[in-house]
């Protein structure tokens, strides 16, 4: 469903993505993991469409389409979310109104009748009930004065209501302790089908424990250095990041 | 010595020529002292701090005249009239003319006086003297104007203990004539002690109306008075809006006034707060939203003056195209206002590289133990938050309108009834089109 072919990308003059190729079918769980400045994030960033980053060379197809050819909320409507890694506040737009227009957007971009309040505040109280969230959510204005938890939280639960069918998670681990984790895994796993694919985007191991991955990718300097499984994760945990250079070393050198 | 005579000051003069006599003499009197004074004085210019950025050089070379009231059909004006008013007890006034036709001031409670200025000055002229017939010292070219040639405006009176419970609505329409309109009105408004009234005023106007209006007012509150006060500027593209409002808030007394200014091609509003009793409150909340070359001037001009005095400003501004606005905050605190608390916080939005807006907040204190603050920033719509939004499946106008409506939201959060902020909510809306927002 999505094909990354040599994708190089920069922001701001730097180039960070130096040849990224990846290939996710349905269903598929992909880790991406790395170390800082490896290019994880931009990642995320080129492929929920975020001005600023701009791609030099390479492909993204997704179901057959140029992904990349897509404004934000085209490609968001075609399934493609992006769980922020630092979710912003917008202060005075009301979450309920902002869920609707979202997701009223989507369907009308895909040709679907829109929801009507009702209709929509059904939906999104099941989804809150489902998710564990306080309905109190629902008045408040976005991520407005949300503890990081409860920031990342809500990236699961819009993800929740908003079903897309590639979900890019961007470090939505950090900076939530063991309870918080935990809650964002079950979130998550509960959306895994096989429809739905996910790109897990963290720097920790740790996440892995809780939603375990089909596929394991390291990142190093802009490109993919290594692939596994969940195995490979936890060699990782073992041995830190530099060991991933090490061994592409030793197979350049073999 | 007389200013320049400008095309401007000629029609007026000709205009003062056909005001009938009031009936006092010392109204008269009063009118032909103004008159000669504005002539002298011209319309203030760029070189008066207050006007520093809205130039007048446009209107001065053109011709304004009264028009015929009774020009505009009922069935033309029906239409403009805002529909939170339909119900309510109303004054309406068409290009400066009241219309006792579409007004509605049967049925008001027992001790409350809502009337057009003309009809107050054929009943009991002479509780208005001291109002038109001082001068001010801090009487501008347009005051003096007002003074000269207002025949029409409202009396409100509130009589002591008197609480309104429904709004009061003051409706000022637009409507197109075969030459540019002018019209002067002077109004009153005073609650005495304890008493409390919400008044909403509107301005509206049809499309090709090219209007100049000179509104003066004078706000009186007694002891534990209380006023709501909410403008809804809707005027047409072709209005040229120059209020003034001078406010003088006794003991215990409260101001709560908001302002949504959306209309009009130059809309000046001049508000001046003298908190004068001990414990006295003004709080102001306002929006402006502009777009083509839409110029709006807020000057909020507060004086501390009683001790323990509060003051709250808070005020949004948006521009788009080529508009222009201006705000300008100002707090001073009187020596002898211990204790004052006040605050003026002030935030603009630039939607495009051609739109200007200059704010200046100021303090002034001459008193001990005040507390005072002042922010004002311009900036532009913020770029992590449009993404978000996007990234969510919400197209860009869409967004943008979303970004824009809730950073003027908080202007309009306090405004009672909620049918009137919902009002207030949709025109916000309806003036971000999907196009150019």
């Amino acid at each position: 469903m999505l094909k990354i072919e040599n994708l190089h990308a920069r922001i701001a003059g730097k180039e960070i993505l130096k040849g990224l190729s990846l290939e996710v079918n349905p269903g598929a769980v992909h880790a991406i993991m790395g170390p800082n400045g490896a290019g994880k994030s931009t990642l995320g960033n080129v492929l929920a469409g975020r001005p600023g980053y701009e791609v030099t060379a390479g492909s993204v197809s997704y179901d057959g389409q140029d992904l990349l050819a897509l404004e934000p909320e085209a490609r968001a409507a075609a399934g493609v979310f992006l769980a922020f890694q630092y979710p912003v506040e917008i202060p005075g737009v009301n979450n309920t109104y902002f869920l609707r227009a979202a997701l009223n957007g989507q369907r009308k971009a895909r040709g679907e009748e829109e929801l009507d309040s009702m209709q929509f505040l059904k939906l999104v109280r099941g989804k809150v009930k489902d998710m564990g969230m306080t309905p109190d959510l629902l008045n408040r204005a976005v991520n407005e004065g949300f503890s990081g938890g409860e920031k990342k939280r809500n990236e699961v639960f819009q993800m929740a209501l908003l079903e897309p069918r590639l979900a890019i998670l961007d470090e939505t681990d950090s900076g939530l302790d063991i309870d918080a984790l935990k809650q964002v895994a079950a979130g998550v796993n509960a959306l895994r089908s096989p429809q739905r694919s996910f790109l897990v985007i963290t720097h920790y191991q740790r996440l892995l424990d809780y939603i375990v991955p089909d596929f394991v990718h390291v990142l190093a300097d802009g490109r993919i250095a290594e692939s596994g499984d969940a195995q490979l994760a936890r060699e990782l945990e073992a041995h830190g990041y530099a060991w991933v250079g090490e061994q592409a070393h030793a197979e350049a050198r073999a | 010595m007389n200013a320049a005579v400008t095309p401007f000051v000629e029609s007026m003069q000709a205009a003062a020529l056909r005001i009938p006599s009031a009936g006092p003499a010392w109204l008269d009197e009063a009118r032909r002292a103004a008159l000669q004074a504005f002539v002298e004085r011209g319309l203030p210019d760029t070189r008066n701090e207050l006007w520093k950025y809205t130039s007048l050089r446009a209107l001065n070379q053109r011709s304004h005249a009264p028009v015929d009231p009774a020009a505009a059909s009922r069935a033309a004006v029906e239409g403009l009239l805002p529909a939170s008013s339909a119900d309510a007890a109303r004054v309406v006034f068409v290009n400066g003319a009241f219309r006792s036709d579409l007004s509605a001031l049967a049925g008001l409670p027992q001790g409350v006086t809502l009337q057009p200025l003309s009809r107050a000055l054929l009943d009991q002229p002479e509780p208005l003297r001291f109002l038109l017939a001082a001068n001010a010292g801090s009487d501008d070219g347009f005051t003096l104007l007002n003074r000269a040639l207002a025949v029409e405006g409202v009396v409100l009176r509130v009589d002591a203990g008197v609480r309104v419970a429904a709004p009061l609505h003051i409706v000022h329409v637009g409507v197109a004539s075969d030459t540019p309109s002018a019209w002067h009105l002077r109004s009153l408004i005073e609650l005495g002690e304890g008493a409390s009234a919400d008044l909403v005023e509107h301005y509206v106007g049809q499309v090709d109306a090219e209007h100049f209006a000179n509104v003066v007012r004078d706000v009186t509150l007694r002891e534990r008075a209380r006023l709501g006060w909410t403008v809804v500027q809707t005027a047409g593209p072709g209005a040229l809006l120059l209020r003034r409002s001078d406010c003088r808030l006794g003991e215990d007394s409260a101001l709560d006034f908001h302002a949504l200014e959306l209309g009009g091609k130059l809309a000046r509003h001049e508000l001046r707060v003298e908190l004068a009793g001990t414990r006295a409150r003004f709080k102001s909340r306002g929006a402006f939203v502009l777009h083509g070359r839409q110029h709006a001037d807020t000057e909020v001009l507060v004086t501390h003056c009683g001790r323990d005095t509060a003051s709250d400003s808070l005020w949004r501004g948006v521009a788009d195209d080529r508009a222009r606005g201006v705000v300008h905050g100002r707090i001073l605190v009187m020596r002898g206002a211990d204790g004052a608390d006040g605050g003026f916080y002030n935030k603009n939005l630039l939607l495009s590289p051609d739109a200007e807006i200059d704010t200046r907040p100021a303090l002034e204190i001459y008193a001990d133990e005040v507390k005072a603050n002042h922010g004002a920033t311009v900036g532009q719509l913020d770029e992590n938050m449009l993404f978000y939004l996007r990234s969510r499946g919400i197209s860009l106008d869409v967004a943008r309108r979303l970004l824009v409506r809730a950073f003027c939201a908080v202007a309009l959060d306090g405004i009672e009834p909620a049918s009137l902020r919902e009002h207030c909510e949709a025109l916000l809306s309806a003036q971000l089109p999907e196009a150019s927002v």
